[in-house]
């Protein structure tokens, strides 16, 4: 229940800060060490070095934002969808990546750093988000190929997380790959309707993967001898697998899938490979890699615009609920009290 | 600029009756009202529980990490307190 | 494709279903868009409820996408008030507490009647009861919040007052109800909410020429149709096609 400790956390952060003794700073690190040797989990009261705390921070931050903005694409065709099933699993689906954003932000709370501050820093560009949401949905079978495949990607990604070496985010981890287990398996169902349905919805299905299949390789990261986060991130156990492991498993696994769909994979070198045990599969197009993270994708811009023009026209909401509240506490608190009774 | 930086609370759950509250998570909330209502639509999406509580997250006092040994480890020599430390003849039932 | 035409369907289960099927879609134009992260999941739920009581109410008058996607807008039998565009957040609380209101009076009043909706409206009551609870926390908060919020929450209340007196016509098919009742009980209900977010119970009519039963009749406002257009078009585009 260390999780309820939050502020804690950062009052913990100050007073054992870098002015504390070094003798002292030295024997926790040794007891942080053995923690994570031991895979024991650390808690957000627990002392532990500034580095992993800013890596945790940042990398929690940029999951619960690619949650919150991966509404948007899919969002995009909540209207529009073609049948009232399909339109309630999509709301579902949507409703669900907002709830997970807010389970990471919580998480990345517990480290003492607040939503509004991370919120602040996504909405100014200092802090990233997955860029496969930099990508637009263009047909509805957009809709089945995100969930197949970069739903997909994620679970394979976020597996592992679930036994990452801090606690709040691993326990973060394991309800949002319970829920989101199904939101892979829709978007299979969907792709599978189209590819077996008319011509021109079977074309829809294969054009959206023709789109869909590269940038979710990327989505596991650069290679692995270019990542510069990898090494200290697998120590430190907040990262299990290495991006290029996770990346031929996600190919291992997507293969047989497509071939169950009856849709192809765009890319000619993809072939079995006995020795290896894997498939091989053709170069990824790390220039446009470089180009998405770096805001020329199709969609940086539309997306944060929409997110900070979300943000900006809810604050009289947020003000109003905040100004109500100071003036009905007390009111409030013993309401509050007797649900409790 | 009012404060919008709604405050955190922690989240209790029951999943069913005969269990105890346990803690799902936490969430942001102008005032207990919606904070039990957000930790409803949040926590509870899926049938997950039956009975909520809220609580502001700074009303919650922790046990620190440093005092983990004083506070714990003293409870760890006692074994005479668990039944498994004690010997009793093989056939003699219902103890 | 011929649309099947109103004259077959119960009218009843269209006008319920349409109105919940009218009002979700127009929650669901809110993804992405709320005013806080907590406001997403908690629109989504409402909208979720919505729909699948209209799948339900569509699906006794016949088959729920037929009915949905390939009706013209003449066809519809929703009342006007949950077409009503989003607006801000005030004018989708503001919607949402008058039509929350009626709808847990009226399927109360089903659930505890004899009709083929007694069922399913025992049920949705429940839901209901929370979204109209949602709507009454948010009405408070913003009438009687700043100023700012206070004023959008008014303005919001008195523009969309005159689409309120269409929810009290008749419905053919739902005997029993006593819609006179109705009116009266909806009326202080909304007024004791209003009165204690600080907001003025409106003073024009609660429907004008046009509004008096329109929406039950057939006869839309303008938004309606590109709402329409919208979540027909793909489906529309696929004659005969399965997703």
């Amino acid at each position: 229940m260390a999780t309820a400790a939050h502020r804690a956390a950062r009052t913990h952060t100050d007073t054992d800060g870098p002015a504390g003794d070094t003798a002292l700073t030295t024997a926790y690190q040794v007891a942080f060490d053995a923690a994570v040797a031991a895979d024991e989990r650390i808690e957000p009261r627990d002392w532990m070095p500034d580095a992993y705390r800013s890596t945790l921070v940042r990398q929690i931050a940029q999951h619960a934002h690619s949650e919150i903005i991966g509404m948007q694409p899919e969002a995009n065709w909540i209207t529009r969808a073609p049948s009232l099933r399909r339109k309630a699993i999509l709301m579902a689906k949507v409703q669900d990546e907002a709830g997970h954003g807010l389970y990471l932000y919580s998480a990345a709370e517990t480290l003492g750093t607040g939503r509004d501050e991370l919120l602040d820093k996504l909405h100014s560009g200092r802090q990233k988000y997955s860029s496969i949401f930099n990508y637009p949905t263009l047909t509805w079978a957009d809709v089945g190929a995100i969930g197949w495949l970069v739903d997909g990607a994620a679970i394979t990604n976020q597996v592992p997380l679930c036994r990452c070496s801090y606690g709040p985010y691993a326990r973060a981890m394991v309800r949002i790959c319970k829920e989101e287990s199904f939101h892979q398996r829709q978007g299979y169902e969907l792709l599978l309707a189209l590819s077996r349905g008319t011509p021109e919805q079977h074309e829809m299905a294969q054009d959206a993967v023709n789109r869909w299949w590269w940038p979710s390789l990327m989505m596991f990261g650069p290679p692995d001898d270019e990542s510069q986060h990898s090494t200290q991130s697998m120590a430190w156990k907040i990262k299990r697998h290495s991006n290029d492991e996770l990346r031929q498993r996600f190919v291992d696994i997507c293969v047989p899938q497509a071939e169950s769909l009856g849709l192809t994979l765009p890319d000619p070198e993809l072939r079995w490979n006995e020795e290896r045990g894997h498939h091989d599969f053709g170069p990824i197009d790390w220039a446009e890699f470089r180009q998405v993270l770096k805001g020329n994708g199709p969609c940086n811009e539309q997306r944060i615009d929409q997110r900070r023009r979300a943000h900006e026209e809810g604050a009289w909401v947020r003000e109003a609920a905040a100004a109500y509240a100071a003036k009905h506490t007390t009111e409030a608190d013993s309401e509050a009290g007797a649900e409790r009774a | 600029m009012t404060n919008t930086d709604w405050p955190l609370w922690e989240v209790f759950v029951r999943s069913r009756r005969g269990l105890s509250h346990t803690h799902a998570g936490s969430l942001h909330a102008p005032d207990a009202e919606l904070a039990l209502r957000n930790a409803r639509d949040l926590y509870t999406r899926r049938g997950e529980g039956v009975s909520l509580w809220v609580v502001p997250s700074a009303a919650i006092t922790a046990s620190s990490p440093d005092e983990k040994d004083p506070f714990f480890e003293p409870a760890a020599d006692k074994p005479y307190r668990h039944p498994t430390f004690y010997e009793i003849p093989e056939g003699v039932q219902h103890l | 494709m011929t649309a099947p035409t109103a004259s077959t369907a119960p009218v009843a289960a269209l006008a319920l279903g349409d109105d919940a099927l009218v009002l979700s879609h127009r929650l669901g134009e809110w993804a992405g868009h709320a005013p806080v992260l907590e406001e997403e999941v908690a629109l989504a739920n409402i909208a979720l409820d919505l729909l699948g009581q209209a799948r339900l109410l569509l699906s006794m008058a016949g088959d729920e996408d037929e009915l949905a996607y390939l009706r013209e807008e003449r066809a519809f039998r929703n009342v006007q008030l949950v077409e009503q565009p989003n607006g801000d957040f005030a004018h989708t609380i503001a919607r949402q507490l008058y039509f929350s209101t009626y709808q847990r009076l009226l399927y109360g009043q089903l659930a505890a009647g004899d009709t083929e909706f007694a069922g399913l409206a025992a049920k949705a009551v429940k839901e209901v009861a929370y979204h109209q609870d949602h709507a009454e926390q948010w009405t408070l908060r913003l009438g009687d919040g700043t100023a700012d919020s206070h004023e959008r929450m008014q303005r919001a209340c008195t523009a969309l007052w005159r689409f309120t007196g269409e929810m009290f016509q008749p419905v053919e098919g739902l005997d029993g109800v006593d819609w006179e009742g109705l009116r009266a009980v909806w009326r202080k209900s909304v007024e004791g909410v209003l009165g204690r977010a600080t907001l003025t119970v409106p003073e024009g009519p609660q429907s004008g020429a046009w509004t008096a039963g329109a929406g039950r009749q057939g006869l839309h406002t303008e938004p309606f149709g590109r709402m329409l257009a919208e979540m027909q078009h793909l489906h529309r585009s696929h004659p005969g096609a399965s997703w």
